[in-house]
């Protein structure tokens, strides 16, 4: 009846795990309380859970990365405490336990704050840049958010139900087949990765299909905004890597369920095509989620700088020639497996090439800045926090892409610190400085800048703190993931990685802080012209928060900085003679239901309950035959009604000029 | 006025001892601290490019923080060009210099991969010392073909003599890794890799798994010990002189999990007991159970 769950699969092996597991029962309780406290299920379901609109999309995709960003950043403080006290001794946490913190740490923040964090701010803002009401494919959209949602769903399910993977996030078999490994952990990871990978995939099409097809009219591909353009590189990305995650873990699934031999030890399996294909979706991922921080980066230096971004087409290039060639070097990864020197220094030389189109956007933001007028707002705090700090990474990486050198770096701290080095200041740095930056479009207000800058100062000390030492660990030859060690030596370099993690949490800390501070002072601090920055691009050109359908009459482009060429021409703002009905999509429940459906799907794989993987299954597929013969999906907004809006808005628009001057 | 001085001067002379001891600790580091020409080499690689790629990270970080200062909004008195957006010879510039450290580095990949590609046999008058290398969990057998004997958790040969390792798994994928003289390859079952290494001089090292196979990862280290050949000759002679034998039950017993195994002699070993190792994950559904070689142990 219930496959292989039994009682047993309470964390009851730990103390530790079991107070993990209390905290997010507790948790989601806290929250389900405050909600029925609020009276709010109702307005939630109907106005979130279901809307299709594609800024509350993009909010609720936000606020999973930054839950998930929690999590993933107890497991990190976790991991950085028990490698400080574990010299020669076991630590506070059994290998068992530190296995699966390791391996969900990792999980986390690529694919379940990374990934949506990056989906979130595309899709808040890349139809507000190219002047559209929505995406193209607005259901499919609710779709992706709540298959993503499920997924992640699933690896918190894992703290209370059983356990989670120890293999690590890249999840490398045999130690992930079944015969080393035959518990549910691994499960819990692939069903995971596969159902939120397959979210990810539709994203990727839906924003393709979006910017090739529905800029406003004028808007060339030339004059783009840099976050567009690289939200476009990454998508394609998205929509070409992604199904060969999608295929490794598939087939890891088939060798654990059905006891095939993909990529087995015996029986003609041959484990190195699993890194093969998992990096040919990894390495693209990288791209996938700093492109798009490239691209924040490129707006907020030319907003902050008040100048325009320099070498717009160099950068476009750039971007393009970053996404092609993350394709052409995913055996870095594991140059150690023994291929012939030819292979290996094909890839060590394809990876450099990488550096010099990256080379190239740093130069251009460096000469966007001079002879700027630098506002040291905390968007623009990151953003130069990012510039300083990556290109030490960008400078660890080159020394790993010679495979020789690579020989006695992979594997170690060092690569670790490398990493982080590249994936918090170029794509975590990024996301807060879009998060910053964007804040006031989506909610009508700005986040408060001292708490933000403090948080800034927190995490960008604490990163050094955290990582410099792990790259000297790498050079005194400690590997990755280390439950013990008995190593004196190590231990003073753990423990200032441990402080910096402790800095860090303040930084984290900073940031809730912000959160709540510029809540409580949101009425004061309400920007009632949709432009707080004096921004020079689309989306600063409508209200904030937009109106559902964005722009009551879509605009017409002539410039790369629509909005300052409107407002240099003094047509910035101006009301339209007429208002015309504007079709909607229709909410719908079908997108939250689906992704309900395959959450209770993947668990009813992942612990063998074979009749609900058939029920859940069947109802999935009635939904989407329910959801694909229904031809009522649009609705009218009539030209009276955006009058209506519209005119309330430039009211307020008239106030806050009147007040301002 | 001295004692202020004073005062100022101390935790200045402090942290600057504290930043000497840890470059001084950082000299002495496995990588930077290499005892074999292998791994010397590996590491000079890494200070060339190290140089070459200071030539970029240096002026941007200067410049962007030279920048941020200069052009703060405050400072009104720096030029200010809002417009200013393009510069073919700015483009050109920023393309062509990454791009020729690029080249440069390039060649430099391309030459080093082939001259320490793992599987090329290193010169030397002297022939190699033939070693065969088995990661368990968790822990690391040396087969010695040759003075056919074996040894756990601990690799011994003579300084000044190329060792030639061929490498197997006979559990999941391992990385067999000494900083200090090779660098690392993968372990894999139903595979061979191979590294060559050298030492310069007898000393002791340490060898460990640096790939995540599972609970007893973070103890499967190993002793790694070059000696002279008359010490290196005695220690074979010691073990040979071991009770223990490495025939097919010994194995099996052997390939169980196990942590913090004390290293073991064993004074013979199955013929082709390596072979066998490989084969049972390569052939184990062609060949019936008869057939299996001698020696090997029943799958776990």
């Amino acid at each position: 009846m219930f496959g292989r769950l039994t009682l047993e699969a309470l964390p009851l092996y730990s103390a530790i795990a079991a107070g993990g597991a209390a905290v997010t029962i507790g948790g989601a309780l806290l929250v389900a309380i405050a909600i029925t406290w609020l009276g709010a299920w109702r307005y939630l379901w109907t106005e979130w859970f279901t809307s299709v609109d594609h800024k509350r999309i993009g909010v609720m995709y936000i606020v999973l990365a930054l839950i998930m960003l929690l999590r993933g950043f107890v497991d990190a403080i976790m991991m950085r405490a028990q490698q400080a006290m574990a010299l020669n001794s076991g630590g506070y946490l059994p290998p068992e336990h530190f296995d699966q913190i390791f391996s969900s740490h990792g999980t986390i923040m690529i694919f379940f704050m990374a990934m949506p964090f990056m989906t979130g701010l595309i899709n808040i803002i890349v139809p507000l840049q190219i002047g559209t009401r929505d995406v193209a494919f607005p259901f499919l959209n609710s779709l992706s958010l709540w298959l993503t949602a499920s997924g992640a769903g699933l690896v918190m399910v894992s703290l209370v139900i059983g356990k989670f993977s120890t293999a690590g996030w890249t999840g490398y078999p045999p130690y992930s087949g079944a015969e080393a490994n035959p518990g549910v952990g691994v499960d819990y990871w692939i069903w995971a990765i596969l159902i939120s990978g397959v979210g990810s995939t539709l994203s990727g099409i839906n924003f393709v299909v979006t910017i090739l097809k529905r800029r406003a009219p004028g808007m060339t591909l030339m004059r783009m905004t840099p976050f567009t353009w690289t939200a476009l590189c990454a998508s394609v990305l998205m929509a070409f890597a992604f199904p060969a995650l999608t295929v490794a873990c598939g087939l890891l699934a088939l060798d654990r369920l059905f006891g095939m031999h993909f990529f087995t030890n015996a029986h003609g399996g041959n484990m190195m095509n699993y890194p093969n294909l998992f990096w040919i979706w990894g390495h693209p991922e990288v791209y996938i989620l700093i492109l798009p921080a490239f691209g924040i980066f490129s707006e907020v230096v030319s907003t902050f700088s008040r100048k325009r971004l320099f070498g717009y087409e160099s950068l476009v290039y750039a971007t393009a020639a970053i996404a092609i060639l993350s394709f052409t070097v995913w055996l870095h990864h594991f140059f150690t497996m023994g291929s012939s020197p030819n292979v290996n220094a094909f890839f060590g030389i394809t990876t450099m090439i990488i550096a010099v189109p990256t080379g190239v956007k740093v130069f251009n933001w460096l000469l966007t800045m001079y002879r700027g007028r630098i506002d040291f707002h905390p968007s623009m705090m990151w953003t130069i926090g990012f510039m300083v700090t990556f290109v030490i990474g960008g400078m660890t990486g080159v020394l790993l892409a010679i495979p020789s050198a690579d020989f006695l770096m992979h594997n170690t701290t060092f690569l670790v610190a490398h990493f982080h080095n590249m994936i918090i200041p170029g794509v975590l740095f990024g996301y807060l400085a879009g998060y910053m930056y964007w804040f006031p479009k989506a909610f009508g207000f700005a986040l408060d800048r001292k708490w933000g800058l403090a948080s800034f100062w927190c995490w960008m000390i604490g990163f050094y703190l955290a990582f410099m030492p792990l790259y000297i660990l790498g050079f005194k030859g400690m590997p990755r993931r280390m439950e013990q060690y008995n190593d004196p030596s190590w231990q003073p370099y753990l423990m200032v990685a441990a402080s910096g993690a402790a800095l860090i949490l303040v930084g984290i800390a900073c940031m809730v802080m912000q959160l709540y501070v510029s809540i409580r002072n949101a009425r004061k601090t309400a920007d009632r012209t949709g432009d707080p920055f004096d921004g020079r691009t689309l989306e600063w050109a409508t209200s904030s928060p937009p109106p559902a359908y964005n722009f009551a009459v879509l605009p017409e482009i002539r410039d790369r900085e629509p909005l300052l060429d409107m407002k240099e021409r003094g047509v910035a703002y101006q009301r339209p003679a007429a208002y015309q009905d504007i079709h909607m999509p229709k909410n719908s429940a079908v997108g939250v239901v689906m992704g309900g459906l395959a959450f209770v799907l993947g668990f009813a794989i992942i612990w063998h309950i074979w009749w609900l993987v058939v029920a859940c299954g069947l109802a999935m597929w009635i939904a989407m035959i329910a959801r694909s013969s229904d031809d009522d999906s649009e609705f009218t907004l009539l030209a009276a009604e955006v009058k209506q809006i519209e005119d309330a808005r430039y009211r307020a628009l008239a106030s806050q000029t009147t007040s301002r001057s | 006025m001295t004692q202020a001085v004073d005062k100022l001067l101390r935790p200045v002379v402090v942290a600057g001892a504290a930043l000497l001891a840890g470059a001084c600790d950082l000299r002495h580091s496995a990588v930077l601290d290499p005892k074999g020409p292998i791994a010397l080499a590996e590491r000079d690689l890494l200070f060339d490019a190290f140089c070459v790629m200071m030539v970029v990270i240096v002026p941007i970080i200067v410049l962007t923080l030279a920048f941020a200062w200069r052009y703060r909004a405050s400072n009104t008195k720096a030029a200010y060009t809002p417009r200013w957006a393009e510069s073919g010879r700015l483009d050109a510039f920023v393309w062509l210099v990454p791009a020729l450290i690029v080249i440069a580095v390039a060649v430099l990949v391309w030459r080093s991969t082939h001259k320490l590609d793992p599987y090329r046999a290193l010169e030397s008058a002297q022939p190699p010392l033939d070693i065969q290398v088995v990661a368990q969990d968790w822990k690391w057998l040396f087969i010695y073909p040759d003075q056919g004997i074996a040894v756990v958790n601990q690799l011994a040969f003579p300084s000044g003599r190329p060792v030639s390792l061929r490498i197997t798994s006979d559990t999941v994928m391992n990385s067999f890794y000494v900083p200090q003289l090779a660098g690392q390859i993968y372990a894999m079952a139903g595979m061979q890799t191979r590294l060559q290494l050298l030492a310069d001089a007898p000393g002791k090292f340490v060898g460990r798994n640096s790939m995540y196979s599972g609970g007893g990862f973070s103890d499967q280290h190993f002793e790694v010990t070059a000696m002279t050949q008359a010490d290196f000759d005695a220690w074979v002679a010691k073990a040979r002189q071991a009770p223990a034998r490495l025939d097919a039950t010994a194995y099996a017993a052997l390939a169980t999990k196990s942590r913090l195994n004390p290293i073991t002699f064993y004074s013979a070993v199955e013929p082709k007991l390596f072979d066998s190792i490989i084969a049972r994950y390569t052939h184990a559904h062609h060949a019936p159970a008869a057939a299996t070689p001698a020696g090997a142990a029943p799958r776990r």
